[in-house]
């Protein structure tokens, strides 16, 4: 799950909590999920900055990053 | 008429000394395989007219027509410099081997024209039938037919034609392919991990680009795939860029960008391979190619187009601060909504247990019954939360749930599960109550 996935369900679980209607197991399966969500998606943003990197193809016609030497 | 140069003038020295190759022979050899005759005597032949020897002058030394020609085109080529004509093209025909063949004419006069391949392939299309053009063009003869003849180098037909033609003719193509359609517009990710940026190494985009995904999302990683972006190479080159982004298979979005340059720099992001080639990858497209008013059709067909390389960085990434804002805020509003959940499901758990002691006071069978239902809602109530909030389960010593005072009696063995452990008690005295929450007394 990507980013934005992970936000969106982290809102649409607020939601479902705040709306009251569920019976506190879901509600507790659902928090528990939110926790798990909002972990990953703090994990993503803390995420090391890169350096630039150039596309090159290899002999071997693999496609590899490599540093950008400026 | 021949501005500023006399034909006697350019016929001197300069003329001896001017190797005759180039285009006018090549020409020659292009069209007929021949190889031009040796040069030319004619004009040595006007300065000593008093040498019946000398060729052309007498029977004796009658000259070939090619000989004729090819002095009448050097004359003609080393007299008049490439001049600029207006006229309106006729019967261009384009040639298999890429000349073309065309005549320009007004309501006097008209005049045969070629235009070589290698000048052809600068120019974005043919002119059409009837189109007035402004060609520049040197004057010279076609020895074969013995044709005044202009090789135009260039033309342009008036209000940029030739290169709205182009693009218009490649626009209709692909737009009846449906390549720019608004369906196929993709939505940017919110938080790209990697961004590609198809362009060359050497020119400024990549720096504007690297400096405002530095500035508003440093976790966000940059990739560049060099591509010549001007001259011949330019088409092949962006492609075969676009195609390392795409089997390399790791970035989010894709900028594709350029500089500021002439129509001619910007002509590679309005060839149909690059077109194709963005609109074809499988990532979201940001084309920012020139300057705001130039539009190609790598814009068109790109998912969204930003005026500046720096315009479209700030497209693919947002402010890095803002989605930390939202995600706290997102921690906050779980935690209170998890709270709010738990006490709301408390409250509903308080309510089936007054229900309980209720019950309590009915005749015994439907006591049971009634026990038996409340027992089941408590159960779905769920336990891990209602025990974090203070209430415990009790079970007997054969971890069966017991929902009741009236199902205890003094002396039994009790576990009490908390939300962090368990304790171990035996009932003392038993008491009953009609009204109120039960809440086992241990």
């Amino acid at each position: 799950m990507n980013f934005e996935k992970r936000v969106q369900r982290l809102e649409e679980i607020v939601r479902a909590l705040e709306s009251r209607e569920m019976t506190l197991d879901k509600g507790l399966r659902l928090f528990e999920e939110g926790i798990a969500c909002l972990r990953d998606a703090s994990e993503e943003l803390a995420r090391a900055e890169a350096a630039v990197q150039v596309l090159r193809e290899r002999t071997d016609g693999i496609i590899e990053a490599r540093d950008l030497r400026a | 008429m021949i501005p500023r140069r006399t034909g006697t003038d350019r016929a001197g020295p300069e003329r001896a000394g001017t190797p005759r190759t180039g285009t006018g022979k090549a020409g020659t050899e292009d069209l007929f395989g021949e190889v031009s005759p040796p040069p030319r005597p004619v004009a040595r032949a006007k300065r000593s007219p008093a040498t019946a020897a000398e060729p052309g002058l007498s029977p004796e030394s009658a000259i070939s027509i090619a000989m004729l020609t090819l002095a009448t085109r050097d004359i003609l080529e080393g007299a008049v410099e490439p001049l600029w004509v207006r006229g309106e093209v006729v019967g261009l025909k384009p040639h298999r081997n890429g000349h073309w063949y065309f005549t320009l004419k007004d309501a006097e006069a008209q005049i045969r024209c070629v235009t070589w391949a290698s000048d052809a392939r600068r120019l974005p299309a043919p002119p059409d039938e009837g189109m007035t053009v402004t060609a520049l063009g040197k004057l010279t003869v076609f020895p074969a037919r013995g044709e005044l003849q202009l090789r135009v180098i260039t033309m342009e037909a008036a209000g940029d034609g030739l290169w709205r033609k182009a693009f218009e003719q490649v626009r209709r193509k692909l737009d009846a392919e449906g390549l720019f359609a608004a369906e196929r517009k993709r939505p940017l990710p919110l938080l790209p991990r990697c961004i590609a940026v198809v362009t060359s190494t050497d020119g400024a985009v990549l720096h504007d680009v690297v400096s405002v995904i530095k500035r508003r999302c440093r976790i966000t990683q940059v990739v560049v795939s060099h591509a010549a972006v001007q001259g011949d190479d330019a088409p092949a080159s962006l492609v075969a860029a676009l195609h390392r982004v795409a089997r390399w298979g790791h970035a989010d979005v894709v900028i594709l960008g350029r500089g500021g340059g002439s129509r001619e720099d910007l002509w590679a992001f309005n060839d149909e391979r690059v077109v194709r080639a963005a609109a074809g990858m499988p990532v979201p497209v940001i084309s920012a190619v020139g300057h705001e008013t130039d539009v190609t059709l790598c814009d068109l067909a790109a998912d969204q187009r930003a005026a500046t390389p720096s315009a479209a960085a700030e497209l693919a990434v947002p402010h890095l601060a803002d989605l930390v804002r939202r995600v706290r805020q997102l921690g906050i509003d779980l935690r209170d909504a998890g709270v709010a959940h738990g006490e709301a499901a408390g409250e509903r758990l308080a309510a089936a247990g007054v229900a309980v002691s209720r019950a309590a006071a009915m005749p015994i069978e439907r006591r049971r019954l009634e026990l038996e239902g409340l027992a089941g809602r408590l159960h779905a109530l769920s336990p891990l939360a209602t025990l974090a909030r203070g209430y415990a389960v009790v079970t007997d010593d054969r971890n069966r749930v017991i929902t009741s005072a009236l199902a205890v009696a003094p002396g039994d063995a009790l576990v009490a599960r908390f939300s962090d452990g368990r304790v171990t008690a035996r009932a003392e005295r038993i008491t009953p109550e009609l009204d109120g929450a039960v809440e086992g007394e241990l």
